[in-house]
């Protein structure tokens, strides 16, 4: 069996109802607090980082809410949303098995550049509806197949699945490449990029906005596995297998299948990302262009404790975040890359605040067993000291 | 297609896999040693960067390739503390932690580059090489292998001290235990805690002179995101080579080939897409992963925190 499986993954499970109404409402607020609070540390860190770069955090942050949700620019962000959720709830399928897709950028890019490949020519054969459909299930489709052979060594061999989705995602941002750069370019421009989907022939807008309906499918995608997760035998069986997978076996789930079927699943919403993206906003793919959506993505998807619904306010905060974060950059001088920073503090705020948490509900220390020693050391001694002086206060 | 096999090329093939493939192989050592300890490290990009940036920070103003491999090192131990700290003490997810160094290092050093530089990228002179005496001279190989850095030599010589060390000496048994059985080794009375923090600090300091190497010594420059996707490919590297630093040798300098081979076939008068070229390693270690898939192994506590007196 991989060490991997074994390990001992974030709690991923809602906790069961209890009886009690206060003891419930106690664990909302407590999730509500560990979710926010490394959010909160990680800006605030964040700032000081900015201080010390000698830039006004202040300014910086309400850049980011000038360009991120004032004055009609929370549209931009919500576009911004459509391919970031989808991809979340992709990922969500397969880490809640303790499955770790991290190819995510290969399946994104090679759907991306194969649906921008034929979209063009299809969207002005057929009627925009269906056009619209195909080239959804195309990109489902490419980053499906993309999943297929990791899923299968898993499968069969139980290969460590986090090196062969890293290989197939840099040899499918390679394919992408030199697909864009071959078949699939414009030989009417000299940068290496695809045909421009015409203006019109792109995903609607919902009326009286700017917002294409990709955020739609995104937000039903994510409801749809809600309730495939938790309320579905298949969303059972998962769980089982991200728990244990030997208890999995025993309890006679096909766990072959299931790797291959979740893998699979989480492809395909991670294909139909791209066309979210493409269709909605780009309308074409260049030549390495890679919006490494999915890394900023992983934070979000663990403060969501992997549940399909929790995950929307976080990845609509990290919308906001990156689409007024361009500006903020902009204005303070800084590479955009500034954000990876903040994506990098809230994930290690988010890991520490989990293990204060876990500790304080398990009534245990928060420092491990070897570190208290040696910090309880110097006390013990000086209590031993001090004990026979002071008899009264014992 | 006789100029192919023509000297220049063949000189520019191996000397440029020796570049390319020292700060993999660097890099790889340094994983092999934290996962035989049974610490995956996914941080190794994020490291990588952290040396390759403060290492030629160190080059650039202290005009000394040594000083910058030296901080180099030390950028990198200092990447990896948030691993010994998070996931060796307190026992938390090695994954999302090494996912959050290496985002962190993307972030950090591409910030830093642009706070102090702004869109200019300085380059660092040409370094001092190391012509050993006689050998040198040997026609195709002589002038490739025989007159580099002085680092390189020394990293070679690392891998088979490093063999030493696992196979005869009581450190490399302790490395060994705490991936194998953690619970044997604390019983022993060793402290799986010090060993798997040690191992992991070597790590950091590999992979950050691994960094320092590309930015100093490989392109003289550093620019952001530079490693591309080269600490992954260490992690491969040293999971193909199922932990033997002997094999990780041979595998970085064949993926070293692998990554030079572009300017090599241009110096041919063949042109070929760089991104077919680019994905060569990467389709070689999925068609030896399907071929082999049954023989790859990990040890049984890799990515596994250990806590005493836990089942």
């Amino acid at each position: 069996m991989s060490a991997i499986q074994a390990r001992e993954a974030m709690p991923m499970v809602d906790e069961p109802m209890r009886p009690q109404r206060s003891r419930t409402a106690a664990r909302a607020i407590d999730l509500l607090v560990r979710s926010l609070v490394p959010v909160i540390l990680a800006l605030v860190a964040g700032g000081i980082l900015l201080v010390i770069l000698g830039r006004d955090p202040i300014q910086f942050y309400s850049d980011i809410w000038n360009g991120g949700v004032s004055q009609g620019s929370w549209q931009d962000s919500a576009m911004r949303m459509a391919p970031l959720l989808l991809i979340a709830v992709g990922l969500i399928f397969v880490f809640r098995a303790n499955i770790w897709n991290l190819g995510y950028d290969g399946q994104f890019l090679l759907a991306a550049a194969v649906l921008s490949g034929f979209g063009p020519s299809l969207v002005t054969h057929t009627p925009l509806w269906l056009a619209m459909t195909i080239l959804f299930l195309v990109a489902a489709a490419v980053g499906a197949a993309w999943t297929v052979i990791p899923a299968g060594l898993k499968a069969v061999y139980e290969t460590n699945e986090i090196i062969t989705t890293l290989m197939m995602s840099f040899i499918g941002v390679g394919v992408a490449n030199i697909l864009v750069k071959g078949p699939f370019q414009d030989p009417t421009v000299n940068i290496p990029q695809t045909k421009v989907l015409p203006i019109n022939k792109m995903l609607p807008a919902i009326p009286s906005t700017r917002v294409h309906c990709g955020v739609l499918v995104a937000i039903a995608a994510a409801l749809v596995a809600y309730y495939v997760l938790t309320r579905t035998a298949f969303g059972l069986r998962i769980q089982v297998l991200g728990a244990n997978p030997r208890a999995a076996r025993h309890v006679g789930v096909q766990v072959r299948k299931l790797i291959m079927s979740s893998f699979l699943v989480s492809g395909a919403l991670i294909g139909a990302a791209a066309a979210a993206d493409i269709l909605g906003v780009w309308g074409y793919s260049r030549a390495n262009w890679n919006p490494a959506y999915g890394d900023t993505v992983i934070p979000f998807v663990f403060l969501a404790r992997l549940n399909p619904l929790a995950v929307i306010p976080f990845i609509a905060f990290y919308a906001v975040l990156s689409t007024g974060g361009d500006l903020a950059a902009q204005n303070a001088n800084l590479p955009t890359d500034f954000l990876l920073v903040l994506v990098a503090l809230i994930l290690l705020f988010m890991t520490l605040i989990e293990f204060v948490g876990r500790r304080r509900e398990l009534g245990q220390s928060y420092l491990p067993e070897g570190l208290r020693e040696v910090f309880r050391k110097p006390f013990i001694r000086r209590r031993r000291e001090v004990a026979p002086d002071t008899p009264e206060a014992a | 297609m006789s100029s192919i096999f023509h000297q220049t090329v063949l000189t520019a093939l191996i000397s440029g896999g020796i570049v390319a493939g020292v700060p993999l192989m660097l890099t790889a050592i340094g994983e092999t040693i934290s996962e035989r300890a049974g610490v995956l490290n996914l941080g190794l990009e994020g490291m990588m960067l952290v040396g390759a940036y403060v290492g030629f920070i160190g080059a650039y103003y202290g005009h000394s390739s040594w000083l910058g491999f030296l901080l180099g090192a030390i950028g990198g131990m200092i990447a990896c503390s948030f691993m010994i700290v998070l996931c060796v003490w307190l026992g938390l997810d090695q994954i999302v932690v090494g996912i959050a160094i290496t985002l962190a290092g993307e972030g950090i050093t591409s910030v830093l580059q642009g706070a102090q530089f702004g869109t200019s990228y300085p380059r660092l002179g040409a370094m001092a090489e190391v012509n050993i005496p006689l050998l040198h001279k040997i026609p195709v190989i002589g002038p490739a292998m025989f007159e580099q850095h002085l680092l390189v030599y020394l990293g070679v010589a690392l891998v088979f001290v490093l063999v030493w060390v696992f196979h005869n000496t009581n450190v490399g048994l302790n490395l060994n235990a705490a991936g194998q059985k953690p619970e044997a080794l604390d019983a022993a009375g060793v402290s799986v805690m010090a060993t798997r923090s040690y191992a992991v600090l070597c790590t950091g300091a590999l992979a950050g002179i691994g960094g320092a190497y590309l930015s100093i010594i490989g392109a003289g420059v550093f620019t952001p995101f530079m490693t591309q996707g080269q600490g992954y490919m260490a992690i491969v590297i040293c999971m193909l080579a199922r932990g033997r630093p002997a094999w990780v040798l041979v595998a970085s300098f064949l993926f070293g080939i692998c990554l030079s081979i572009t300017t090599a076939l241009q110096l041919a008068g063949i042109n070929i897409s760089t991104d077919l070229v680019n994905m060569l390693p990467f389709i070689a270690i999925m068609v030896a992963l399907v071929l082999f898939g049954r023989r790859s192994y990990l040890p049984p506590a890799l990515a596994i925190p250990y806590v005493r007196g836990a089942r």
